[in-house]
């Protein structure tokens, strides 16, 4: 059961076929197979090492799976650069933050219009004119994602001096500036405190209810998993140990082995 | 207590996206730019403006240019002799081949003549960084001096190797180039032309493209991932920089000097510029041109400072003493604040905005 | 037309009628590629050891010939002059350790390669300051008469570069792998922090890697200043080592070595047989070409190892 109680969803946008990636002699996904639908909040668990970065590295065009597919509204596709995903509408948040750290908060977000201000250098160079236009019209879309992150009070800090759990947010607001119809999270809530998470957990929901962006998410803490997620998605060593409704998954004698740590052969 | 904020609504984005949004620094440039503009030529000597301002101003913009590439997009470059040698060359095949060009056309054509030969050599760019960066700008360091050198073409055959400004004027009998322009309309000339151009790179760097340059200088990684195209940023940011380099090798050929050789943009050219962008500050607008005074006073002060305190010191000696102090000096500011006199100046700001209260 | 025959055609055409030449082109080549990886050999030991890219390799060079000879001048009996400016160089980098680097530490990498910059100039001008600046005659009593070889001729001044550049190298491998001093450099090398945590002192460390460095650079400095004489331009051959950096990775001694080699070999076959199609002095940036050529093909170098990135 999940905190939207019973939901239906609409086509599958993502599909990730039988994708192996390895690093040299290490394995790191085997045949991963799974779909994710429109709407729906995915996560991906598993304990650390299972694969779980490199896959949504894979899924956003940063590693180039030795085999398989990733099939994302219709396109098929096995490489293609992180750039042209993001103009997909594919963003996401990293799990060591990724901010730029010379730049202050506004500046971050805005980088996430980046794919979407096209005025060039002429008019910029003057400020005038349509630049001027665009850069505004960009500025209130995001200081309405600053407004819904609650973080006008840090607006104009660079992020290098904000504490760990505001960067985690203002890189959320980055992604989210992006107006992504898929976003990948990668443990959006690793090293916060009970209070900070329920505030991640609330804007995460928002975001999936209100603009109907179709979230996968990593996850360590399944108490927020099981609250938040339609779908979850075990993985263990590379490869996919289960793959269900929270429910499913939690009573998977498969998942609880691995994590309990039944010995492997 | 007069350097506040205080009061001082910002009631749209617009006013609030202002270079300089508190009053106080509104004025304090105005103030700056009437003496720049009025004061100076009245007051300063034609040797003052000639051995002091002008440089300043050229290298002011060279840093700029230079600042733009490294201090914003964070690549690394030692090659901004080459392409300041590139607009000088450039503008003098220009300037000699179409004597009825506006040397404001001229100056334009020669910045984007280097942006095109930047581009060429940011190329390695997209496969490198950092050091390795650096080394393969060298590269174009001593490839675009040897070529000047080496080719008579470029200097119109003139045995010598040196290429003498031809006089021309901006408009009527205003001339601004050649040996026999005043150091007053050279002065004034050089001033405009590096306003505007310091005005349009505080725009681009806090348009758009500036961020994604600066996107790519603080996490390329992250910054393709959200849709950033690096071949695009990073050929972008040499373009832009070498214009500002090109436009200011033509000035000190044009104006500065009025007849330069190639090796007057050897690659001491290349460390000078990027020292000053470090002493006055990576990321820097306002720092680019701390930097360029600092750096044209220092030797200046260095020369004259034995003389002032009455030492009587050989040429040879006190050549050597610079050498080591301004070694010196260079590391004494790093260790004091490794982020340039911008930063000082910055931090400056914020203690005079709680003074007399600093609690 | 004419251009493409002289990249093309005439230069292979004058290479297979006197292959003795291209030989003695070749072998010429080699030897002066050693003098370049003495060179780089200082700047790989720094980089690896501190992560910092000591631009000041060039002016510690000139510095210690400088000494050298001017110790000499002084009526020093060479092996007197010889452990003196060795003393010299150790207390300098001492001193450089700490009064430049301790108060760098944590700084970025580029505020660090620029306050090697500033080292670099101060070291040129306190080399002028205490020895002068005419060019000095260096001469250590190695010979310097070409000698023939199977019908090759050869430089045996050469020769005895590229033999001290070997024993130089083989002294380092030995101090590197057997000494207790030397595996600490090499686990500071691959970790810093792990090293810290095992208790390798880094401070210490730095001040041995600038030390030893400086000693490479007096070698370095009395193979140049015997060939070249001991004046400032000795600090422009610091420049000629970083396309060998380049091309053999800024962490490898090994590639110190053959890139040294390459870019020498190189640039004297390009510079004989290619020159005149370009107008000459090609080898000023010939070097540099093909480090930056390479770089294209093999971003890491010859022998850096690919680099994962991760987020």
């Amino acid at each position: 059961m999940s905190a939207h109680g019973e939901r239906t969803f609409g086509d599958v946008v993502l599909r990730v076929d039988d994708v192996s990636l390895s690093f040299g002699g290490v394995q790191a996904l085997a045949n991963i197979s799974f779909e994710v639908r429109d709407g729906q909040v995915l996560a991906i668990i598993g304990p650390n090492g299972a694969g779980k970065s490199s896959m949504l590295n894979v899924i956003n065009g940063f590693y180039h799976p030795q085999q398989g597919t990733i099939t994302y509204k219709g396109e098929t596709r096995r490489q293609m650069k992180p750039h042209h995903a993001a103009r997909q509408g594919v963003a996401r948040t990293f799990q060591n933050i990724a901010l730029f750290k010379g730049m202050s908060t506004l500046d971050n977000i805005m980088t996430g219009r980046n794919t979407k201000m096209h005025k060039n250098l002429f008019w910029q160079a003057l400020h005038m004119g349509p630049a001027r236009k665009e850069e505004l019209e960009h500025r209130e879309f995001v200081e309405n994602i600053i407004d819904f992150l609650e973080i006008e009070h840090i607006r104009k800090t660079p992020v290098g001096r904000l504490p760990y759990g505001l960067q985690k947010r203002v890189e959320l607001g980055r992604a989210l500036a992006a107006e992504p119809e898929l976003l990948l999270l990668d443990e959006p809530m690793a090293g916060m405190n009970l209070e900070e998470k329920e505030d991640m957990s609330r804007y995460v929901l928002d975001v999936n209810d209100e603009f109907g962006t179709t979230i996968v998410l990593i996850e360590h803490d399944m108490g927020v998993v099981m609250d938040i997620s339609d779908h979850v998605v075990v993985l263990d060593y590379g490869r996919k140990l289960a793959d269900g409704s929270p429910d499913e998954v939690r009573t998977n004698q498969l998942v609880i082995d691995a994590y309990l740590g039944v010995a492997h052969d | 207590m007069l350097y506040r904020e205080a009061g001082q609504f910002k009631t749209s984005y617009a006013k609030d996206q202002a270079i300089f949004p508190i009053l106080q620094d509104r004025v304090m440039m105005v103030l700056m730019l009437v003496v720049a503009f009025v004061g100076v030529p009245m007051l300063a000597s034609e040797y003052w403006l000639s051995t002091i301002m002008l440089p300043f101003l050229v290298f002011s913009l060279a840093a700029l240019g230079l600042n733009l590439l490294t201090g914003y997009a964070g690549q690394l470059s030692l090659g901004t002799g080459g392409f300041m040698a590139t607009g000088a060359f450039a503008a003098y095949k220009l300037a000699v081949a179409f004597p009825e060009m506006n040397i404001v056309i001229v100056f334009l054509l020669s910045g984007v003549i280097t942006a095109a030969v930047g581009v060429l050599f940011g190329l390695p760019s997209l496969r490198i960084k950092g050091f390795y960066l650096a080394v393969a700008t060298l590269a174009s360091q001593f490839f675009l001096i040897w070529m000047f050198n080496k080719f008579p073409w470029f200097t119109n055959y003139s045995s010598s190797g040196v290429i003498s400004a031809p006089p021309r004027a901006v408009f009527g009998d205003f001339f601004v180039t050649g040996s026999s322009a005043s150091p007053a309309n050279k002065y004034l000339f050089t001033l405009v032309i590096v306003c505007v151009l310091a005005l349009a790179a505080k725009n681009i760097v806090r348009s758009h493209v500036g961020r994604s340059w600066m996107a790519i200088r603080d996490m390329d990684i992250a910054a393709e991932i959200i849709g950033i195209k690096p071949l695009q940023t990073k050929l972008g940011a040499f373009a832009v920089s070498s214009f500002y380099c090109g436009i200011s090798g033509a000035l000190w050929a044009f104006i500065y000097t009025s007849s330069v050789e190639a090796l007057a943009f050897d690659i001491t050219r290349s460390f000078q510029i990027l020292f000053m962008i470090i002493i006055g500050g990576l990321g820097s607008i306002l720092g680019s041109f701390m930097g360029a005074a600092f750096i044209v006073l220092l030797p200046i002060f260095l020369s004259n400072a034995p003389t002032m305190f009455g030492l009587n010191i050989s040429v040879d000696l006190i050549s050597h003493m610079e050498f080591m102090i301004f070694g010196a000096l260079i590391i004494f500011f790093l260790i004091v604040e490794p982020h340039g006199l911008a930063r000082l100046w910055q931090i400056g700001k914020e203690k005079l905005r709680l003074w007399p209260f600093p609690y | 037309m004419e251009f493409l025959t002289a990249i093309f055609v005439s230069p292979f055409i004058e290479i297979y009628e006197y292959p003795l030449f291209f030989i003695e082109v070749v072998l010429g080549g080699l030897l002066a590629g050693v003098m370049y990886s003495l060179v780089a050999l200082g700047f790989v030991l720094i980089f690896k050891a501190s992560g910092v890219f000591n631009f000041a390799q060039g002016a510690m060079v000139l510095f210690a010939a400088l000494t050298l000879v001017g110790l000499i001048e002084h009526g020093f009996p060479i092996w007197l002059a010889l452990i003196s400016t060795i003393i010299v160089m150790i207390a300098l980098a001492m001193a450089i350790e700490k009064v430049v680097l301790r108060k760098l530490v944590n700084q970025e990498p580029i505020i660090l390669f620029m306050a090697t910059i500033g080292l670099s100039y101060f070291l040129d001008g306190f080399g002028q300051t205490l020895w002068g600046s005419d060019v000095k005659v260096l001469d250590l009593g190695i010979p310097n008469a070409p000698i023939e070889f199977l019908g090759i001729l050869v430089n045996q001044f050469d020769l005895v570069a590229a033999a001290s550049a070997g024993t130089l190298v083989a002294v380092l491998a030995i101090f590197f792998q057997k000494t207790r001093i030397g595996r600490a450099l090499r686990a500071v090398a691959d970790d810093h922090q792990a090293a810290l945590s095992v208790g390798i002192p880094l401070k210490t460390i730095w001040a041995i890697v600038w030390a030893v460095a400086g000693l490479v650079g007096l070698v370095a400095g009395i193979m140049w200043g015997t060939k070249l004489g001991v004046q400032f331009t000795l600090t422009l051959v610091a420049l000629k080592a970083l396309p060998v950096l380049i091309l053999g990775g800024f962490t490898s001694i090994p590639g110190a070595i053959i890139g040294g080699l390459i870019i020498g070999m190189g640039e004297k076959v390009a510079e004989v047989f290619w020159g005149a199609a370009f107008g000459g002095a090609i080898e000023d940036w010939f070097a540099y070409m093909l480090a930056l050529a390479f770089l294209l093909f093999r971003p890491q170098g010859l022998f850096g190892e690919k680099i994962i990135e991760r987020v």
